[in-house]
């Protein structure tokens, strides 16, 4: 730990210099101004004491970015985002609130009913001066997550920040950064190549099963959650882990744009799962001031009999574009992705997955869940390619929508493309509403109105929920009866 | 104090009048059967009571140990101590029947500011209770009444009103969709729930059901009116002769 902060230190000194003379002046010096170019590009590097190859792929990145053009096959609304008047590094704090007194008292009432303490809730809800990490607040001592650190270590597990891995572990990240999604895929994945300054990495050695769930909670170096985090997770040869990303507790950034992406690797007989319960602010009931979540998370397994298992809950954000994926290329490996979607007033989402079958008998699944209420809008969008040497593929895909009043939206577009004649694709879809019947029968039992709808998603989600370690599933359940609420009656 | 005390209760369903002027006077301890030809509002009387939408109540009166029971949600009315168990039970998908009742038995403890049961101690009470009905665990872990037979759903009905120990439980129908077997069965579970302090409203068509479960009072409805009230005599009278003679006195 101090060597890695006496580096950034020098490194900060560095660009430091740097910056002087490529800026105005009058600039506190440990931040870089609003915008991006191709110097902005540079100084991220160089503050984060980067190896030139790193440099340049961040500024390939960059020039590619330029020309490219925003996604518009989705079906969302996304207003024209102004990228020069961003931060990309080290965004001073903007007018927070000061106190939890001057925090929109709905989000205060939902800290409330998730049992959130004070402490946190300021960190959360960002109240100035608060500590900008939650570990403490959630684990109340560091010592928690130093044991923690300690049995990953005796067991060979890198868990670090994605930037001192660039330092520790640099043969890794050269040989896999960019090789699962490559700056090219499109304009998101694109800017984030070029900016990105935080995120997690994880190495599992041959043969280990980590011998616990990684959350970035355990991350004792963890900076501040960032808006272009960049994960990077590799299990060796037979090695399991399972990684979870996110925080029921509905988070406020005053940044609006959120570019992550996240890139799983598996090789021979290794198992990847991640969950993700996200739940970013969605803004009020007109949308107004929600989070643009545009995430492109990709898991390739490489190695054979290898399985990467996505699960996600959905709740929060403005904007929803994100396709968590598996590229199956080893033989008989696994893909799956199982999810579920809320949105509720004003959100908007478009998700879903892609399973891209090569290798033979490769085998993959997809179950999704989407819940629309209120003026929200919503779409699965999933892709099944099966290429013409994967024998014997098989997909299995389920998606069921359900509304909760007149004035929201669902809609399924499944893609299917099959080139070899051996495999084997199964679609089912389903629309539904939560009915008067089921309703009247848990009001007629006790149960109230918030409490039955919250009952009867739950039910509806119950096959994903069950795919969620259980540090999230009791969460992710109360989570989902507060997204709903005021959306009967 | 009556239980149940209903005056000249008028309800309408869409617009259309259906009850007509109800006087029924329930007290603690009594088993009251309705019995009328369909369409004479049987199912009407059970929903008003309980509370469905689109169930209006117009004029007339309802007090429940003397509350008024038509000022009350109908969540309010459970937690009250009122127990619909109904003719078509509804299936709840991926809702585990143990967590259905769980979270209805703490809804009504909360009401009534007693402390929520964790999930050890009320497992072990549901258990009981089911063991009490002849049902199975693996039962209980089933959704909510999804893929049940007739005859499950009912028994399903009243586990779930042994657990929730009404004052004041009303059977629509529950004799319907079962065979003689799984009659007995629904029968001899609601008479170990008799009681002092506890009342039904048993509502039929027909008399079998009444073998089983012998009530105290026997009603005839007919156009959303009791035409006639007495013994559980007048059951047997009805079984010999219909309804005819009620229905044309209407």
């Amino acid at each position: 730990m101090v060597a890695t902060t006496e580096t950034i230190k020098q490194v900060e000194e560095l660009g430091r210099q740097k910056y002087e003379a490529g800026f105005s002046t009058d600039i506190e010096m440990d931040r870089l101004p609003k915008g991006v170019d191709e110097e902005i590009v540079r100084m991220i590097s160089a503050k984060k004491g980067e190896p030139e190859w790193l440099t340049d792929w961040r500024l390939k990145a960059f020039a590619m970015w330029k020309e490219m053009p925003e996604p518009d096959w989705q079906k969302v609304a996304v207003p024209p985002i102004d990228y020069q008047d961003i931060y990309y590094y080290a965004a001073p704090k903007q007018e927070g609130p000061k106190s939890l007194d001057e925090v929109d008292p709905k989000i205060l009432e939902t800290y409330e009913k998730l049992g959130i303490p004070l402490k946190e809730q300021e960190v959360l809800a960002g109240v100035e001066g608060a500590p900008k990490v939650a570990v403490d607040a959630v684990f109340d001592s560091v010592s928690v997550a130093t044991t923690y650190k300690k049995t990953l270590e005796e067991k060979g597990i890198v868990f670090c920040s994605i930037s001192e891995a660039v330092r520790t572990h640099p043969e890794l990240v050269k040989k896999y950064l960019g090789s699962v999604v490559p700056y090219s895929d499109n304009k998101h994945a694109c800017l984030n190549s070029a900016v990105f300054t935080d995120g997690s990495f994880v190495y599992i050695p041959p043969g280990v099963t980590c011998p616990m769930e990684l959350s970035t909670y355990f991350r004792i170096n963890a900076e501040e959650t960032g808006q272009f985090e960049r994960t990077l997770i590799i299990a060796d040869k037979g090695s399991y882990v399972s990684y979870l990303e996110g925080c029921t507790a509905p988070q406020r950034d005053e940044s609006q744009l959120h570019a992550a992406v996240v890139e799983l690797i598996a090789l021979d007989d290794a198992e990847i799962k991640y969950s993700t319960v996200q739940n970013w602010y969605p803004g009020d009931e007109n949308g107004k001031g929600g989070i643009y979540n545009f995430v492109t998370k990709r898991g390739a397994c490489r190695g054979r009999n290898s399985k990467i298992s996505w699960t996600q809950v959905e709740t929060g954000s403005a904007i929803t574009w994100k396709y968590p994926s598996c590229i199956l290329q080893g033989d008989n490996s696994v893909g799956e992705f199982y999810s579920v979607a809320i949105t509720n007033n004003r959100q908007q989402a478009d998700t879903g997955t892609k399973m891209i079958h090569i290798g033979k008998n490769t085998r993959s699944r997809i179950i999704s869940k989407g819940i629309s209420a209120g003026r929200a809008d919503q779409t699965y969008r999933g892709l099944v390619r099966v290429l013409p040497k994967a024998q014997g593929a098989r997909n299995f895909t389920q998606c069921d929508s359900l509304l909760i009043g007149a004035t929201c939206g669902a809609h399924t577009v499944p893609y299917i493309e099959s080139r070899n004649p051996t495999a084997q694709l199964e679609h089912e879809a389903t629309t539904s509403r939560i009915s008067e019947d089921q309703l009247f029968y848990c009001l007629s039992r006790g149960i109230g109105e918030e409490d039955a709808v919250a009952l009867i998603v739950n039910g509806f989600c119950r096959e994903v929920m069950q795919t969620l370690p259980m540090e999230f599933a009791v969460e992710a359940q109360k989570l989902i009866g507060i997204s709903l609420e005021g959306s009967v009656g | 104090m009556a239980l149940l005390e209903i005056k000249d209760l008028h309800a309408e369903v869409d617009g259309t009048e259906i009850l007509k002027g109800i006087d029924l006077t329930v007290n603690a301890g009594e088993v009251h059967a309705i019995m009328g030809p369909n369409g004479s509002g049987k199912s009407t009387l059970s929903y008003t009571l309980a509370g469905r939408d689109g169930y209006e109540a117009t004029k007339g009166s309802v007090s429940y140990d003397g509350k008024d029971l038509l000022d009350m949600a109908p969540d309010e009315r459970a937690c009250e101590g009122l127990f619909l168990a109904f003719q078509y039970p509804v299936e709840l998908p991926g809702v585990g029947g143990t967590t259905f009742l769980k979270t209805a038995l703490n809804a009504k403890r909360r009401y009534h500011g007693e402390e929520e049961l964790d999930a050890m101690a009320f497992v072990k009470t549901l258990r009981e209770k089911a063991k009490a009905l002849g049902m199975p665990d693996e039962m209980l872990k089933r959704p909510v009444n999804v893929g049940f037979s007739g005859g499950e759903k009912k028994r399903n009905e009243t586990l779930q009103m042994a657990v929730l120990e009404p004052r004041l439980a009303i059977l629509d129908e529950t004799d319907s969709g079962l065979d003689i077997d799984a009659l007995k069965i629904v029968s001899e579970g609601v008479n170990k729930l008799r009681d002092p302090n506890r009342a039904f409203v048993v509502i039929t068509h027909y008399q079998r059901l009444l073998d089983y479960i012998v009530p105290d009072h026997v009603h005839v409805l007919s156009r959303g009116r009791i035409v006639k009230s007495g013994t559980k005599e007048l059951a047997k009278e009805l079984e010999a002769n219909g309804y005819a003679d009620y229905v044309d006195a209407a």
